[in-house]
């Protein structure tokens, strides 16, 4: 009798508080953007060009994480861009885990025809360079939030299905398939309601970690100025125009980077802590 | 007759030896498998490793199909019935596996786990029948609630036999179910099963490569070597005169209580 066992409670630990925190924060912030936002993102002032953020000499009142060079606040445009990154990262990253996790569900669970099918499929896509078929992709598509999205998906189809195949592989060789089949059980039911739950953590893990490569995609397109329209907020737009004033105005660089790199680092984090604590395997 | 079993031919293939074109050699595992199962029987099919005895199992069940030969259950010729045919039966035959570790749904609790074939078939008073389940393998029902992993290896396999009879089968394949179990949880576990078989009035199929448990259990054994039937015998008949060489040599590699040992 292992009675102790229900008394072991998993804290939530520091790393799902964090992550998890963060991107409520993020969603918050795009959600309500335009209420929160002290500034129109859009609005310049060329008169309030380059002011540096609140606790340097120099800072224009309001403004708290300083403006750009045409004078727009960095932080209502940061908080603009949360919106395109999130929207990007929720939509494109689960379309993304349905389709690739679906095929290499199949691929691995019934093998034979469907897995050389699809398998093939995915090799010959993955010798596609992915960044340069993204950016081909949307000189075909034209630039815009959908773009992105359908971008996205078709470049990072492949890491679900090749991961799902290997895992519904494995576990389609356990015994309890065999013996979902004794106890009469289709061969579809059973991938749903046996193999499914057992890859699910792998997928859920994946799915965060491909929302914050989302965001990277998104902003690495804003960068080389394939995103949405120049002017709309974008973290990986703000980087690209600090890029060329970073000696004077440091801050218009900084700042999306950092919330980028916290927000990347937020998804695969909340990944790993969510798979800690809700799997009754591990617990 | 629960089975009638007559020549059956199984092969697979090999794909090691596969040529760059064309089809894979096949590997006879099964070479003419005949026999008859009678009502009530606890049969131990005992062999060694290679020998066969689990294909004959899974080829029972109809986990695999049989390249030649015919099987009929009941009466019923299940030889090269498909898939969907076969579903309305399978109640009727189950099987219990090896290893419980792989063989119940890691992420089930082993309520849902004794629940699930139920419902499959439509039974009725689901709740009321695996709370009677698990008291038939003396486990506490409170454990309807736990997770396999969060069992000794011997109460997983007391769940794995708890599905197996809540479905109230005809027969049951037993297939080196003690052989991952440690002395005492084999005894427990062989003795109880023992039990059910003669309240249930179940036919069984014990598959072992260890006689001594074949012993305990059976009342009639089949000998396989490499796919073929080399002896077939009530078991007092088989441990007093073994007729093949090869029973002669698995009786032989069962370790005798030394009345001269020198370590006591």
């Amino acid at each position: 009798m292992r009675d102790a066992r229900a008394e072991v409670k998993r804290p939530i630990g520091l790393r799902l508080w964090l992550s998890g925190g963060w991107i409520a924060l993020l969603a918050l912030a795009a959600i309500f953007a335009p209420l929160i936002a002290p500034h129109d993102p859009l609005a310049q002032d060329l008169f309030l060009g380059r002011m540096p953020p609140f606790w340097m000499d120099g800072a224009e009142p309001g403004y708290w994480l300083g403006t750009d060079s045409l004078g727009r606040d960095v932080l209502s445009r940061i908080i603009h861009g949360a919106q395109i990154a999130m929207i990007v990262a929720l939509v494109a990253g689960t379309i993304t885990c349905v389709i690739g996790a679906s095929l290499g569900l199949m691929a691995g669970y019934y093998r034979g025809w469907a897995d050389r099918v699809i398998s093939r499929l995915v090799d010959i896509w993955m010798a596609f360079p992915p960044v340069l078929f993204a950016i081909l992709l949307i000189a075909v598509l034209g630039p815009g939030l959908m773009s992105i999205i359908i971008a996205i998906i078709v470049i990072d189809w492949t890491r679900f299905a090749r991961v799902i195949r290997a895992e519904a592989l494995t576990q389609g060789a356990m015994d309890y398939v065999a013996s979902a089949q004794v106890a009469g059980r289709t061969r579809f039911s059973t991938m749903l309601a046996e193999i499914l739950p057992n890859v699910l953590p792998t997928v859920v893990a994946l799915l965060t970690l491909e929302m914050g490569i989302a965001v990277i995609v998104e902003a690495i397109l804003s960068f080389v100025n394939l995103s949405i329209s120049t002017d709309s907020p974008t973290w990986g737009g703000m980087i690209a125009e600090g890029r060329t004033s970073v000696h004077q105005a440091w801050w218009v660089l900084v700042f999306p980077l950092v919330a980028l790199f916290l927000t990347v680092l937020s998804f695969s984090q909340l990944g790993e802590g969510l798979k800690d604590r809700f799997d009754p395997v591990l617990r | 007759m629960m089975y009638e079993i007559r020549d059956l031919r199984l092969s697979f293939p090999d794909l090691a030896h596969k040529p760059l074109l064309g089809a894979a050699p096949r590997v006879e595992v099964l070479k003419g498998i005949s026999f008859d199962l009678p009502k009530g029987t606890v049969l131990g099919i005992v062999g060694g490793s290679g020998s066969g005895k689990s294909t004959l199992g899974r080829a029972m069940l109809r986990l695999l199909k049989p390249d030649a030969g015919s099987i009929r259950f009941d009466g019923t010729d299940i030889t090269h019935m498909d898939e969907d045919a076969l579903r309305g039966m399978r109640r009727r035959f189950q099987m219990i596996f090896q290893d419980p570790m792989s063989s119940l749904n890691p992420r089930r609790r082993v309520g849902g786990l004794i629940a699930g074939p139920m419902r499959l078939h439509r039974m009725d008073n689901v709740d009321a029948r695996v709370k009677e389940a698990l008291d038939m393998v003396g486990l506490p029902q409170s454990f309807a609630a736990r997770y396999p992993h969060e069992l000794s290896g011997g109460q997983r396999q007391r769940v794995g036999i708890a599905r197996a009879i809540a479905l109230r089968p005809d027969f049951i394949l037993a297939d080196e179910i003690v052989s991952g179990l440690d002395v005492s949880s084999q005894a427990q576990v062989l003795n109880f099963l023992g039990e059910l078989v003669r309240d249930l009035g179940l036919t069984l199929a014990f598959i072992s490569h260890d006689l001594s448990v074949i012993r305990r259990l059976c009342t009639r054994v089949l000998v396989l070597h490499q796919g073929e039937i080399v002896e077939e015998a009530d078991t007092a008949q088989l441990f007093d005169a073994p007729r093949a060489d090869y029973t002669r040599e698995l009786l032989s590699a069962i370790p005798l209580p030394d009345p001269h040992q020198r370590w006591v």
